[in-house]
Protein backbone atom coordinates (compact mmCIF):
# COMPACT_ATOMS: atom_id res chain seq x y z
CA UNK A 1 0.00 0.00 0.00
CA UNK A 2 2.81 2.38 1.20
CA UNK A 3 4.94 1.04 -2.21
CA UNK A 4 1.79 2.13 -3.94
CA UNK A 5 1.35 5.77 -2.37
CA UNK A 6 5.07 6.85 -2.79
CA UNK A 7 4.89 5.61 -6.52
CA UNK A 8 1.78 8.07 -7.12
CA UNK A 9 3.45 10.32 -5.60
CA UNK A 10 6.40 9.95 -7.47
CA UNK A 11 4.60 10.14 -10.53
CA UNK A 12 2.71 13.57 -9.75
CA UNK A 13 6.29 14.64 -9.07
CA UNK A 14 7.62 13.44 -12.58
CA UNK A 15 4.68 15.10 -14.76
CA UNK A 16 4.59 18.57 -12.61
CA UNK A 17 8.12 18.20 -12.82
CA UNK A 18 7.79 18.06 -16.91
CA UNK A 19 4.91 20.63 -16.88
CA UNK A 20 7.30 23.04 -14.90
CA UNK A 21 10.53 22.29 -17.56
CA UNK A 22 7.83 23.23 -20.26
CA UNK A 23 6.64 26.27 -19.02
CA UNK A 24 10.71 27.05 -17.75
CA UNK A 25 11.73 27.22 -21.56
CA UNK A 26 8.92 29.15 -22.88
CA UNK A 27 9.57 31.47 -19.64
CA UNK A 28 12.98 31.74 -20.31
CA UNK A 29 12.11 32.90 -24.07
CA UNK A 30 9.62 34.81 -23.35
CA UNK A 31 11.91 36.81 -20.60
CA UNK A 32 14.92 37.17 -22.64
CA UNK A 33 12.47 38.08 -25.66
CA UNK A 34 10.86 40.96 -23.68
CA UNK A 35 14.39 42.52 -22.70
CA UNK A 36 15.94 42.32 -26.41
CA UNK A 37 12.55 44.21 -27.08
CA UNK A 38 11.35 41.38 -29.37
CA UNK A 39 7.86 39.34 -28.53
CA UNK A 40 9.53 35.71 -27.97
CA UNK A 41 7.46 33.12 -29.53
CA UNK A 42 4.03 33.48 -29.76
CA UNK A 43 2.50 31.22 -32.76
CA UNK A 44 1.33 28.53 -31.09
CA UNK A 45 -1.43 28.45 -29.02
CA UNK A 46 -2.21 32.15 -26.83
CA UNK A 47 1.06 34.04 -25.64
CA UNK A 48 3.12 31.28 -27.42
CA UNK A 49 1.57 28.60 -24.39
CA UNK A 50 2.02 25.48 -26.68
CA UNK A 51 5.59 26.17 -27.96
CA UNK A 52 7.39 24.10 -26.23
CA UNK A 53 5.35 20.95 -26.76
CA UNK A 54 5.41 21.84 -30.18
CA UNK A 55 9.09 21.51 -30.02
CA UNK A 56 8.93 17.99 -27.86
CA UNK A 57 6.45 16.38 -30.72
CA UNK A 58 8.61 17.28 -33.55
CA UNK A 59 11.78 15.99 -31.36
CA UNK A 60 9.79 13.32 -31.39
CA UNK A 61 9.26 12.84 -34.96
CA UNK A 62 13.45 13.41 -35.74
CA UNK A 63 15.76 11.10 -36.86
CA UNK A 64 17.83 9.48 -34.23
CA UNK A 65 21.70 9.66 -36.31
CA UNK A 66 24.23 7.91 -34.96
CA UNK A 67 27.39 8.48 -36.23
CA UNK A 68 29.35 6.06 -37.26
CA UNK A 69 32.63 7.19 -35.64
CA UNK A 70 30.56 7.21 -32.25
CA UNK A 71 31.15 4.41 -28.91
CA UNK A 72 27.88 3.66 -29.66
CA UNK A 73 26.80 1.94 -26.27
CA UNK A 74 28.11 5.07 -24.49
CA UNK A 75 26.74 7.31 -27.06
CA UNK A 76 22.99 5.56 -26.40
CA UNK A 77 22.57 5.95 -22.57
CA UNK A 78 24.42 9.35 -21.63
CA UNK A 79 21.22 10.82 -21.95
CA UNK A 80 20.12 8.78 -19.20
CA UNK A 81 22.88 8.92 -17.05
CA UNK A 82 22.50 13.04 -17.36
CA UNK A 83 18.90 12.49 -16.94
CA UNK A 84 18.08 10.19 -14.25
CA UNK A 85 20.14 11.78 -11.16
CA UNK A 86 18.58 15.14 -12.00
CA UNK A 87 15.33 13.84 -11.45
CA UNK A 88 16.53 11.73 -8.06
CA UNK A 89 16.88 15.33 -6.77
CA UNK A 90 13.00 15.68 -6.45
CA UNK A 91 13.02 12.74 -3.81
CA UNK A 92 14.22 14.28 -0.83
CA UNK A 93 12.79 17.67 -1.68
CA UNK A 94 9.71 19.25 0.34
CA UNK A 95 7.45 21.26 -1.28
CA UNK A 96 5.43 22.04 1.74
CA UNK A 97 5.15 21.52 5.73
CA UNK A 98 3.51 18.23 4.40
CA UNK A 99 4.35 17.88 0.95
CA UNK A 100 7.74 15.63 0.52
CA UNK A 101 8.99 12.27 -0.73
CA UNK A 102 12.08 10.93 1.53
CA UNK A 103 12.87 12.74 4.68
CA UNK A 104 16.43 12.03 4.33
CA UNK A 105 18.37 12.86 7.76
CA UNK A 106 21.49 13.33 5.58
CA UNK A 107 19.38 15.17 3.03
CA UNK A 108 21.62 17.82 2.01
CA UNK A 109 24.36 15.97 1.19
CA UNK A 110 22.47 13.56 -1.00
CA UNK A 111 20.89 16.43 -2.67
CA UNK A 112 24.57 17.71 -3.51
CA UNK A 113 25.95 14.26 -3.97
CA UNK A 114 23.09 13.22 -6.27
CA UNK A 115 23.67 16.64 -8.44
CA UNK A 116 27.10 16.24 -9.58
CA UNK A 117 26.38 12.90 -11.04
CA UNK A 118 24.53 14.72 -13.65
CA UNK A 119 27.98 15.77 -15.24
CA UNK A 120 29.10 11.91 -16.09
CA UNK A 121 26.41 12.38 -18.68
CA UNK A 122 28.34 15.33 -19.89
CA UNK A 123 31.54 13.38 -19.92
CA UNK A 124 29.79 10.31 -21.75
CA UNK A 125 28.05 12.23 -24.11
CA UNK A 126 30.74 14.30 -25.35
CA UNK A 127 34.13 11.29 -24.90
CA UNK A 128 31.81 8.84 -26.86
CA UNK A 129 30.67 11.00 -29.94
CA UNK A 130 34.43 11.34 -31.18
CA UNK A 131 33.62 15.29 -32.21
CA UNK A 132 36.05 17.67 -31.59
CA UNK A 133 33.82 20.00 -30.73
CA UNK A 134 32.32 17.73 -28.41
CA UNK A 135 34.97 16.69 -26.65
CA UNK A 136 36.26 20.38 -25.97
CA UNK A 137 33.12 21.00 -24.68
CA UNK A 138 32.80 18.13 -22.65
CA UNK A 139 36.32 18.34 -20.96
CA UNK A 140 35.36 22.24 -20.59
CA UNK A 141 31.96 21.27 -19.03
CA UNK A 142 33.06 18.81 -16.70
CA UNK A 143 36.03 21.29 -15.40
CA UNK A 144 34.09 23.94 -14.53
CA UNK A 145 31.09 22.02 -13.04
CA UNK A 146 34.22 20.34 -10.98
CA UNK A 147 35.62 23.84 -9.81
CA UNK A 148 32.06 25.55 -8.91
CA UNK A 149 31.28 22.62 -7.02
CA UNK A 150 33.63 22.86 -4.69
CA UNK A 151 32.33 26.69 -3.91
CA UNK A 152 28.50 25.45 -3.99
CA UNK A 153 29.29 22.50 -1.40
CA UNK A 154 31.27 25.03 0.84
CA UNK A 155 28.49 27.56 1.08
CA UNK A 156 25.93 24.93 2.83
CA UNK A 157 28.26 24.32 5.61
CA UNK A 158 28.05 27.25 6.92
CA UNK A 159 23.88 26.80 7.45
CA UNK A 160 24.77 23.49 8.88
CA UNK A 161 26.82 24.91 11.20
CA UNK A 162 23.79 27.05 12.38
CA UNK A 163 20.97 24.27 12.53
CA UNK A 164 23.16 21.30 13.18
CA UNK A 165 21.28 18.91 10.91
CA UNK A 166 21.78 17.99 7.60
CA UNK A 167 17.80 17.21 7.22
CA UNK A 168 16.15 20.03 4.84
CA UNK A 169 12.94 19.86 6.40
CA UNK A 170 15.05 20.74 9.91
CA UNK A 171 16.20 23.50 7.87
CA UNK A 172 13.41 25.03 6.74
CA UNK A 173 11.48 24.06 10.44
CA UNK A 174 14.59 26.26 12.25
CA UNK A 175 14.70 29.60 9.60
CA UNK A 176 10.84 29.21 10.53
CA UNK A 177 11.56 29.53 14.25
CA UNK A 178 14.39 31.19 14.06
CA UNK A 179 11.88 34.35 12.37
CA UNK A 180 14.34 34.82 9.64
CA UNK A 181 15.70 33.63 6.40
CA UNK A 182 19.15 32.11 6.18
CA UNK A 183 19.11 34.94 3.09
CA UNK A 184 20.28 37.57 5.66
CA UNK A 185 23.01 35.80 8.47
CA UNK A 186 24.06 33.96 5.50
CA UNK A 187 24.52 36.73 2.75
CA UNK A 188 27.95 35.41 1.26
CA UNK A 189 27.00 32.13 1.47
CA UNK A 190 24.01 33.09 -0.73
CA UNK A 191 25.89 35.22 -3.23
CA UNK A 192 28.81 32.11 -3.39
CA UNK A 193 25.89 29.81 -3.92
CA UNK A 194 24.18 32.05 -6.79
CA UNK A 195 27.24 32.27 -8.46
CA UNK A 196 28.47 28.78 -8.89
CA UNK A 197 25.10 27.76 -9.12
CA UNK A 198 24.83 29.38 -12.82
CA UNK A 199 28.23 27.55 -13.67
CA UNK A 200 27.04 24.18 -12.44
CA UNK A 201 24.31 24.69 -14.90
CA UNK A 202 26.27 26.01 -18.12
CA UNK A 203 24.31 28.88 -18.41
CA UNK A 204 25.18 31.96 -19.32
CA UNK A 205 27.58 33.90 -18.38
CA UNK A 206 29.12 30.68 -17.65
CA UNK A 207 27.74 28.65 -20.85
CA UNK A 208 31.74 27.40 -22.27
CA UNK A 209 30.59 23.69 -22.36
CA UNK A 210 27.90 25.10 -25.43
CA UNK A 211 29.48 28.21 -26.82
CA UNK A 212 27.73 28.08 -29.52
CA UNK A 213 29.72 30.61 -31.68
CA UNK A 214 32.83 28.68 -31.52
CA UNK A 215 31.46 24.60 -30.58
CA UNK A 216 28.79 24.45 -32.27
CA UNK A 217 26.75 23.12 -29.64
CA UNK A 218 29.40 21.51 -27.29
CA UNK A 219 28.73 17.95 -25.76
CA UNK A 220 25.33 17.12 -27.86
CA UNK A 221 26.83 18.13 -31.12
CA UNK A 222 26.16 15.12 -32.76
CA UNK A 223 22.84 14.25 -30.92
CA UNK A 224 19.32 14.37 -32.46
CA UNK A 225 16.19 13.76 -32.32
CA UNK A 226 14.57 12.59 -29.16
CA UNK A 227 18.19 11.84 -27.40
CA UNK A 228 18.92 15.57 -27.50
CA UNK A 229 15.81 16.48 -26.00
CA UNK A 230 16.98 14.40 -23.19
CA UNK A 231 19.75 16.56 -22.72
CA UNK A 232 17.95 19.66 -22.79
CA UNK A 233 15.49 18.02 -20.05
CA UNK A 234 17.98 16.92 -17.48
CA UNK A 235 19.66 20.41 -17.69
CA UNK A 236 16.20 21.94 -17.00
CA UNK A 237 14.88 19.77 -14.89
CA UNK A 238 18.78 20.25 -13.07
CA UNK A 239 18.07 24.32 -13.17
CA UNK A 240 14.65 23.49 -11.43
CA UNK A 241 16.00 21.54 -8.55
CA UNK A 242 18.71 23.81 -7.89
CA UNK A 243 16.24 26.36 -7.62
CA UNK A 244 14.50 24.40 -5.35
CA UNK A 245 17.35 23.40 -3.01
CA UNK A 246 18.20 27.17 -3.32
CA UNK A 247 14.88 27.92 -1.84
CA UNK A 248 14.68 25.59 0.77
CA UNK A 249 18.27 26.76 2.00
CA UNK A 250 18.08 30.55 1.57
CA UNK A 251 14.82 32.05 1.30
CA UNK A 252 12.56 29.57 4.46
CA UNK A 253 11.16 27.08 1.55
CA UNK A 254 7.30 27.15 1.92
CA UNK A 255 7.49 29.53 4.65
CA UNK A 256 5.45 32.82 4.09
CA UNK A 257 2.23 35.00 4.99
CA UNK A 258 -0.34 32.82 5.30
CA UNK A 259 -2.88 34.25 2.77
CA UNK A 260 -1.28 31.65 -0.11
CA UNK A 261 -0.52 28.31 0.45
CA UNK A 262 3.11 27.34 1.17
CA UNK A 263 3.22 25.21 -1.69
CA UNK A 264 2.77 28.78 -3.75
CA UNK A 265 5.06 30.15 -2.04
CA UNK A 266 7.58 27.85 -2.63
CA UNK A 267 6.86 27.64 -6.56
CA UNK A 268 7.28 31.52 -6.27
CA UNK A 269 10.69 31.74 -4.55
CA UNK A 270 11.80 29.12 -7.51
CA UNK A 271 10.20 31.14 -10.51
CA UNK A 272 11.90 34.35 -8.55
CA UNK A 273 15.37 32.06 -8.83
CA UNK A 274 14.65 31.05 -12.18
CA UNK A 275 14.08 34.63 -13.57
CA UNK A 276 17.41 35.89 -11.96
CA UNK A 277 19.28 33.36 -13.92
CA UNK A 278 17.62 34.15 -17.25
CA UNK A 279 17.99 37.97 -16.47
CA UNK A 280 21.73 37.39 -16.17
CA UNK A 281 21.47 35.08 -19.66
CA UNK A 282 20.12 38.69 -21.48
CA UNK A 283 21.88 40.77 -19.90
CA UNK A 284 26.15 39.70 -19.45
CA UNK A 285 28.62 38.39 -22.35
CA UNK A 286 30.38 34.99 -22.13
CA UNK A 287 33.62 34.77 -19.91
CA UNK A 288 36.91 33.09 -20.96
CA UNK A 289 37.56 29.36 -20.05
CA UNK A 290 41.18 30.90 -17.50
CA UNK A 291 39.09 33.98 -16.01
CA UNK A 292 36.50 31.65 -15.37
CA UNK A 293 38.20 29.20 -13.70
CA UNK A 294 40.24 31.74 -12.00
CA UNK A 295 37.36 32.66 -10.63
CA UNK A 296 36.20 30.03 -8.98
CA UNK A 297 39.73 29.12 -7.27
CA UNK A 298 40.98 32.44 -6.04
CA UNK A 299 37.56 34.44 -5.25
CA UNK A 300 34.69 31.73 -4.84
CA UNK A 301 36.10 28.96 -2.71
CA UNK A 302 38.77 31.62 -0.22
CA UNK A 303 34.99 33.46 0.12
CA UNK A 304 33.13 30.46 1.55
CA UNK A 305 36.26 29.27 3.35
CA UNK A 306 36.01 32.54 5.20
CA UNK A 307 32.15 32.20 5.26
CA UNK A 308 32.44 28.81 7.36
CA UNK A 309 35.12 29.95 9.48
CA UNK A 310 33.21 33.36 10.00
CA UNK A 311 29.87 31.54 11.05
CA UNK A 312 31.46 28.90 13.41
CA UNK A 313 33.56 31.38 15.45
CA UNK A 314 29.83 33.23 15.76
CA UNK A 315 28.45 29.81 16.79
CA UNK A 316 30.88 29.01 19.09
CA UNK A 317 30.96 32.85 20.10
CA UNK A 318 27.43 32.57 21.15
CA UNK A 319 27.45 28.70 22.45
CA UNK B 1 12.20 7.84 13.53
CA UNK B 2 12.53 3.66 13.69
CA UNK B 3 14.11 1.42 12.17
CA UNK B 4 11.96 0.81 8.96
CA UNK B 5 10.97 4.26 8.32
CA UNK B 6 14.35 5.00 8.11
CA UNK B 7 14.82 2.63 5.21
CA UNK B 8 11.25 3.46 3.57
CA UNK B 9 13.01 7.04 2.97
CA UNK B 10 15.47 5.21 0.75
CA UNK B 11 12.74 3.06 -1.14
CA UNK B 12 11.25 6.74 -2.08
CA UNK B 13 14.71 7.77 -3.04
CA UNK B 14 14.57 3.81 -5.57
CA UNK B 15 11.62 4.70 -6.66
CA UNK B 16 12.70 8.22 -7.96
CA UNK B 17 15.56 6.80 -9.46
CA UNK B 18 14.02 3.94 -11.32
CA UNK B 19 11.47 6.15 -12.81
CA UNK B 20 14.25 8.37 -13.84
CA UNK B 21 15.53 5.59 -15.69
CA UNK B 22 12.45 4.39 -17.14
CA UNK B 23 11.16 7.55 -18.73
CA UNK B 24 13.78 8.22 -21.15
CA UNK B 25 14.29 4.64 -21.94
CA UNK B 26 10.42 4.52 -22.43
CA UNK B 27 10.55 7.86 -24.57
CA UNK B 28 13.27 6.65 -26.66
CA UNK B 29 11.81 3.10 -26.89
CA UNK B 30 8.03 4.56 -28.28
CA UNK B 31 10.10 6.97 -29.93
CA UNK B 32 11.22 4.04 -32.50
CA UNK B 33 7.52 3.50 -33.75
CA UNK B 34 6.81 7.42 -34.99
CA UNK B 35 10.43 8.84 -36.31
CA UNK B 36 12.04 7.80 -39.49
CA UNK B 37 15.29 5.43 -39.63
CA UNK B 38 17.28 5.75 -42.52
CA UNK B 39 21.12 6.38 -42.61
CA UNK B 40 23.63 6.52 -45.21
CA UNK B 41 27.20 6.83 -45.13
CA UNK B 42 27.26 11.28 -45.52
CA UNK B 43 24.60 11.37 -42.89
CA UNK B 44 26.63 9.61 -40.57
CA UNK B 45 29.93 11.17 -40.51
CA UNK B 46 31.53 13.05 -38.25
CA UNK B 47 30.32 16.62 -38.23
CA UNK B 48 33.43 18.93 -38.70
CA UNK B 49 31.83 22.19 -39.70
CA UNK B 50 31.06 20.75 -43.27
CA UNK B 51 34.77 19.14 -44.22
CA UNK B 52 35.89 16.02 -44.18
CA UNK B 53 36.48 15.00 -40.61
CA UNK B 54 40.22 14.66 -39.77
CA UNK B 55 41.77 12.41 -37.25
CA UNK B 56 40.43 10.74 -34.20
CA UNK B 57 38.81 12.89 -31.52
CA UNK B 58 39.64 10.49 -28.54
CA UNK B 59 43.15 12.54 -28.47
CA UNK B 60 44.72 14.08 -25.00
CA UNK B 61 43.99 17.01 -24.19
CA UNK B 62 45.72 20.13 -22.14
CA UNK B 63 47.25 19.15 -18.94
CA UNK B 64 45.61 21.74 -16.83
CA UNK B 65 42.88 19.83 -17.32
CA UNK B 66 44.41 16.94 -15.03
CA UNK B 67 45.71 19.65 -12.67
CA UNK B 68 42.15 20.89 -11.84
CA UNK B 69 40.47 17.92 -11.36
CA UNK B 70 44.06 17.08 -9.04
CA UNK B 71 42.92 20.03 -6.85
CA UNK B 72 39.08 19.32 -7.23
CA UNK B 73 40.03 15.58 -5.25
CA UNK B 74 41.67 17.34 -2.44
CA UNK B 75 38.81 20.07 -1.76
CA UNK B 76 36.17 17.70 -2.17
CA UNK B 77 37.39 15.21 0.15
CA UNK B 78 38.11 18.10 2.84
CA UNK B 79 34.35 19.04 2.41
CA UNK B 80 33.42 15.11 3.21
CA UNK B 81 35.24 16.28 6.59
CA UNK B 82 33.51 19.43 6.73
CA UNK B 83 29.90 17.73 6.98
CA UNK B 84 30.06 15.69 10.22
CA UNK B 85 32.22 18.35 11.61
CA UNK B 86 29.75 21.47 11.24
CA UNK B 87 26.81 18.91 12.14
CA UNK B 88 28.73 18.12 16.14
CA UNK B 89 29.83 21.65 16.30
CA UNK B 90 27.55 22.37 19.02
CA UNK B 91 28.53 19.56 21.01
CA UNK B 92 32.77 20.46 19.79
CA UNK B 93 32.89 23.75 20.81
CA UNK B 94 36.18 25.67 20.73
CA UNK B 95 38.25 22.03 20.83
CA UNK B 96 36.70 21.24 17.51
CA UNK B 97 36.70 24.76 16.05
CA UNK B 98 40.81 25.18 16.59
CA UNK B 99 40.84 21.65 15.30
CA UNK B 100 39.51 22.62 12.08
CA UNK B 101 40.92 26.00 11.65
CA UNK B 102 44.40 24.23 11.77
CA UNK B 103 43.37 21.83 9.22
CA UNK B 104 41.47 24.63 6.87
CA UNK B 105 45.02 26.51 6.89
CA UNK B 106 46.91 23.67 5.93
CA UNK B 107 44.35 23.52 3.11
CA UNK B 108 44.88 26.77 2.13
CA UNK B 109 48.38 27.21 2.60
CA UNK B 110 47.88 24.41 -0.46
CA UNK B 111 45.55 26.62 -2.01
CA UNK B 112 47.78 29.12 -1.98
CA UNK B 113 51.11 26.99 -2.91
CA UNK B 114 49.44 25.91 -6.26
CA UNK B 115 48.02 29.74 -6.65
CA UNK B 116 51.85 30.38 -6.36
CA UNK B 117 53.25 27.71 -8.83
CA UNK B 118 50.62 29.72 -11.29
CA UNK B 119 48.94 26.00 -11.60
CA UNK B 120 45.52 27.70 -11.79
CA UNK B 121 46.56 30.25 -14.37
CA UNK B 122 45.12 29.30 -17.74
CA UNK B 123 46.50 31.53 -20.00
Amino acid sequence: MDLLLWTAYAVIILMLMLGGVTFAILFERKVIGAMQLRPGPNRHGPWGLFQTIADVLKLLLKEDIIPAAADKKIFLIAPVIAFAPAFAIYAALAFDENIYGADLNIGILYLLGVASITMLGVLMGGWSSNNKYSLLGSIRGVAQMVSYELPLVLSVVGIVILVGSLNMREIVFFQESAGIWFIIPQFLAFVVYIISSIAELNRAPFDLPEAESELVSGFHTEYSGFRFAFFMLAEYTYAIAIAAIATMLFLGGWLGPAFLPGFVWFALKMVLFMFLWFWLTATLPRARVGDLMNYSWKVLIPLAILNIVATAFIKVWMG
Amino acid sequence: MGLSAYYDNYIIVLIFLILGILLPVVALTFGRFVRPKNPYAEKVTTYESGIQPKGDAQVRYHVAYYLVALEFIIFDVETVFLFPWAVALDQLGWYGLNIMLIFLTILVLGLAYSWKKRVLEWN
